[in-house]
């Protein structure tokens, strides 16, 4: 850090004074615009109609009921992401195999692709058209349009989340800690517990806390797979999209306080865990391995 | 414990960092493997200690065939290039840490025991609850040799101990080491590409190339007796000079030096600095002073042949040189190799 | 067979494949396998319909005018977070990432609320002719708001890894700062600018919680394609749903080819050590 003392240096480019201010005043306009003011009007639609209806829209059992599916989601789905995160940084970090490049594009693809393409993509695994389907109907199996689905399809959407937050700091931190451990007769597990995970652990809650923030905010793929069953497979954005086209935009903005307040609580997180040193790992040249 | 490398290979994808290497390192030696980078030191250590499994050969540990024991299981100490101490661990957890994992089960007490002592060892009393980045290079350097003593291994290995620290601190711990290794006997085997640390420390030096062993022997030997035109280039600076040898002596531009057992033919001459002498009469090789270069130690002379080579070699204090006098490049002594 | 030293490759790499097997390459080699059961001659009746083509054209467009905007907006942002100090850095800088952690419905009601004709936005916009919600510049305003972070944290590492001493040496050269910024600057921020902009229209293709809201939704004029693969299955229209699904998984391959070769590119400028 070398910004501080500006008035005592030479001016570096862009620091004129008018042209500074300038850039820095559009910004912080627009930021307002387009950052803060969708996270305010959340607030003021939703307390619109006071405090009494505000409580009532969240105590009111639809409400609760998509409040826990939400919750239940990310209980399911955040700790087998995370199980899935560390075998798969394992593997491709302390590791060499072929095929390596190959399964971390894999791992990366659900990014890319449309919530809404992942979810039609599950209703031609588990749907009746589905390769699944007809054996799974015909055992009375309830995936899609049912919790099940709606459990998967958030899985496809975070898969990535907790592997890629791991993934470039242990490549980074290198192969010796584990090795020393080894050398000094440590098995794997007490390797991974007590000097692998030490050193990831921030990292490690980084990529949990996006996961579940995306968990519970995901909205286009649980929409194609829920099923849309109010008071059953609603999860708390499919809940807001109901009350919005059923003309109760109260209803809507106070659910949507709900989960407005759980990203700004994921940020506070984030910018927390950043200070630790989380996320600010990036990519970098892999050091020449040494066979001297 | 006494260890035996039976023509040991390893190779990487298509590089051949390791081609038939045979080794014995007797119970309480003090053994450097030395070489240029690529030369597969590292990997022969790394196969020792287990942190490589070799593509062809046999390790024996003692009369133990310890090819295929992993790791965790060999009783190896090994001491990390960058030490590679637990960063989330205090410096006396960091020495604890194998004997706790370790399935021979000790009491606590036991094991704060063996960490005070450790530390005493190597210096670092009083400094147990530090963590490893609030410590220098050089105790970092310590903490990791502790931690690798603490569970009392058959054979110590260290990679490029020193490679990351200042030259004094360098020299110090170099000292020390020999002194812990004379005080436990353990038997030792290290990897330097630096030559004057080879030297210093080691009772044995091995020379590698290319993932082959060029020569061994004491420092004595190595020295006064490099087999290859490549240790001795490796081992300090040398002048090179062509030369022609004829019925047991090799002739370079007015200096003639004997040399028994070489074939009649073109050859190259090696001269240290110091093998080289300056004088105003020959028999020598004509050349001129260019420049002299004063050292606290003495002064170093650059001179050119009158065949084109640059030479360099070194003259006591008092002598008076200077750019431009002319005169005779004499021979102490030399070691010719045939080209 | 090559042995390892440490433990735990099988268990880790086989619960890694298997959790990428079943989760991700099975869902997506079910749908390539419905979209290719159609045959050539219906695969491209479906995906080259009017109605589909006008989902495209709407979601190309707003998406590129989306990624325009945020490569002024982000790149400016940057600069700002990186060059500059100023009372409430901290909090704008944790600002940015606000359209990633809201939920795009969330954001989505929240955006149609501020530019509907009576909202904050809407009732001043209105007035001077410019209709935003229910128009393709609803789409924009959407797409605009969950790819901003992209091109900013894409871009911000760089510029504040970015030498010093190279604008110094510059500016000894005798070049004025609009100068350097072209020359100096800019060329080395370009590869994480297009690999922040490739991120960002990606993301803005595919998005669909955010628009629905915001868009009027009419055939023909303000349907995104993630739409219209959604009015295909309310329709039990499967096969026409996977025909379209596929054009946007084959569009989301393209990009991310695209991206991991940008931040291959992009990488040569940050890698160190």
């Amino acid at each position: 850090m070398r910004r501080l003392n500006t008035h005592r240096k030479p001016p570096r480019v862009g620091d004129q004074p008018l042209f500074r201010r300038l850039l820095i005043g559009i910004v912080l306009v627009l930021v307002a615009l387009i950052i803060v003011a969708p996270l305010v009007i959340i607030g003021v639609e939703a307390s619109a109609k006071g405090w009494a209806v505000y409580r009532d829209t969240i105590i009111h059992p639809d409400t609760r009921h998509a409040i826990m599916l939400t919750v239940l989601a990310a209980l399911v789905a955040v700790p087998v992401n995370t199980a899935f995160g560390i075998a798969a940084a394992w593997a491709i970090t302390k590791f060499d195999f072929w095929g390596k490049r190959f399964l971390l594009v894999l791992i990366e693809i659900p990014f890319s692709v449309s919530p809404i393409v992942a979810g039609v993509a599950y209703l031609f695994v588990y749907g009746l058209q589905g390769i699944f389907g007809p054996t799974l109907d015909a055992w009375d199996i309830k995936i899609l349009f049912a919790i099940p689905g709606i459990i998967l399809a958030s899985m496809f959407v975070t898969a990535p989340f907790v592997a890629r937050e791991l993934i470039p700091l242990m490549q980074a931190q290198g192969r010796d800690l584990e090795e020393a451990a080894t050398s000094l007769g440590a098995s794997g597990w007490r390797t991974f517990f007590s000097v692998t995970l030490p050193n990831v652990k921030w990292a490690l809650l980084y990529g949990v806390i996006l996961c579940n923030a995306r968990v519970m905010g995901e909205f286009g793929a649980v929409s194609v797979v829920s099923g849309n069953i109010r008071g059953q497979t609603n999860t708390l954005p499919l809940h807001i999209e109901l009350l919005y086209h059923d003309y109760q935009a109260t209803g809507a903005f106070a659910s949507a306080s709900i989960l407005a307040t759980i990203a700004v609580l994921t940020i506070i997180a984030k910018v927390a865990l950043e200070r630790q040193g989380a996320g600010r790992v990036r990519p970098q040249a892999k050091p020449a391995e040494s066979n001297s | 414990m006494k260890i035996r490398l039976d023509h040991v290979v390893k190779t990487f994808e298509t590089f051949r960092a390791v081609r038939d290497v045979s080794l014995e390192i007797e119970s309480g030696e003090l053994v450097a493997l030395l070489g240029p980078s690529g030369s597969g030191k590292t990997t022969i250590l790394r196969m020792v200690a287990g942190l490589e499994y070799s593509d062809g050969g046999h390790i024996y540990f003692g009369d133990q065939d310890a090819t295929d024991i992993p790791v965790r299981d060999r009783g190896v100490g090994f001491v990390f290039q960058h030490y590679a101490l637990f960063p989330h661990m205090t410096v006396a957890q960091n020495i604890a840490f194998g004997m706790k994992v370790s399935k021979v089960k000790r009491e606590k007490a036991a094991i704060d025991a063996r960490v005070t002592d450790l530390l005493r060892l190597v210096r670092l009393e009083g400094l147990g609850d530090r963590f490893p980045a609030q410590i220098s290079g050089g105790q970092r350097q310590r903490v990791a040799l502790a931690r690798a003593l603490a569970v009392d291994p058959k054979v110590l290995l260290l990679d490029e101990p020193f490679g990351a620290l200042d030259a004094n601190v360098r020299r110090d711990l170099r000292r020390w080491l020999r002194e812990i290794h004379s005080e436990l006997g353990i038997t030792t085997l290290f990897v330097t590409h630096d030559q004057e640390e080879a030297l210093d420390l080691a009772d044995r030096v091995v020379i590698l190339k290319d993932g082959q062993i060029v020569q061994q022997g004491t420092p004595e030997e190595v020295c006064r007796d490099p087999q290859s035109a490549f240790v001795m280039k490796f081992l300090g600076d040398a002048n090179v000079i062509a030369a022609e040898v004829r019925d047991g002596k090799a002739y370079a531009s007015g200096a003639a030096i004997e040399v028994a057992g070489l074939a009649d033919g073109k050859a190259e001459l090696y001269a240290r600095p110091a093998d080289l002498d300056w004088s105003l009469q020959g028999p020598g090789i004509p050349a001129s002073i260019t420049r002299v270069l004063d050292r606290p130690d003495g002064r170093r002379v650059l001179a050119t042949a009158e065949t084109g080579e640059h030479l360099e070699f070194d003259v006591e204090p008092e002598r008076v040189v200077k750019a431009g006098d002319g005169g005779f490049v004499t021979l102490r002594r030399a070691k010719v190799f045939a080209v | 067979m090559r042995r390892n030293v440490l433990p735990g490759l099988r268990l880790s790499l086989g619960v890694t494949l298997f959790y990428v097997g079943l989760i991700v390459v099975l869902p997506l080699a079910a749908l390539a396998f419905k979209a290719a059961s159609l045959g050539p001659a219906d695969y491209w009746r479906i995906v080259s319909s009017d109605r589909a083509l006008a989902s495209y054209q709407v979601t190309v467009l707003s998406a590129f005018g989306a990624t325009l905007f945020n490569l002024f907006f982000g790149l400016a942002l940057a600069w700002v977070l990186t060059r500059y100090s100023f009372p409430g850095k901290r909090l704008v800088d944790a600002m940015v990432d606000l359209p990633f952690a809201l939920p795009t419905a969330v954001a989505g009601i929240a955006l149609t609320a501020l530019f509907s004709a009576n909202g904050w936005f809407g009732s001043i916009l209105e007035p001077l002719g410019i209709r935003v919600a229910y128009t393709p510049i609803g789409i924009m305003i959407a797409m605009c708001f969950t790819s901003l972070p992209f091109i900013v944290r894409t871009v911000q590492p760089v510029l504040e890894d970015l030498d010093p001493a190279l604008e110094e040496a510059a500016q000894s050269l005798g070049g004025s700062d609009w100068t350097i910024f072209r020359k100096v600057i800019l060329p080395l921020l370009t590869p994480a600018l297009l690999a922040g902009v490739s991120l960002s229209f990606a993301r803005s293709l595919g998005e669909f919680g955010a628009i629905i809201f915001i868009a009027g939704n009419q055939p023909m004029s303000t349907e995104i394609t993630a739409l219209l693969i959604f009015i295909r299955l309310e329709e039990y229209d499967y096969q026409a749903a996977a025909a379209i699904a596929s054009v946007l998984l084959i569009t989301a391959f393209v990009m991310l080819g695209v991206t991991n070769w940008l931040q291959a590119r992009a990488l040569r400028y940050t890698a160190r050590g």
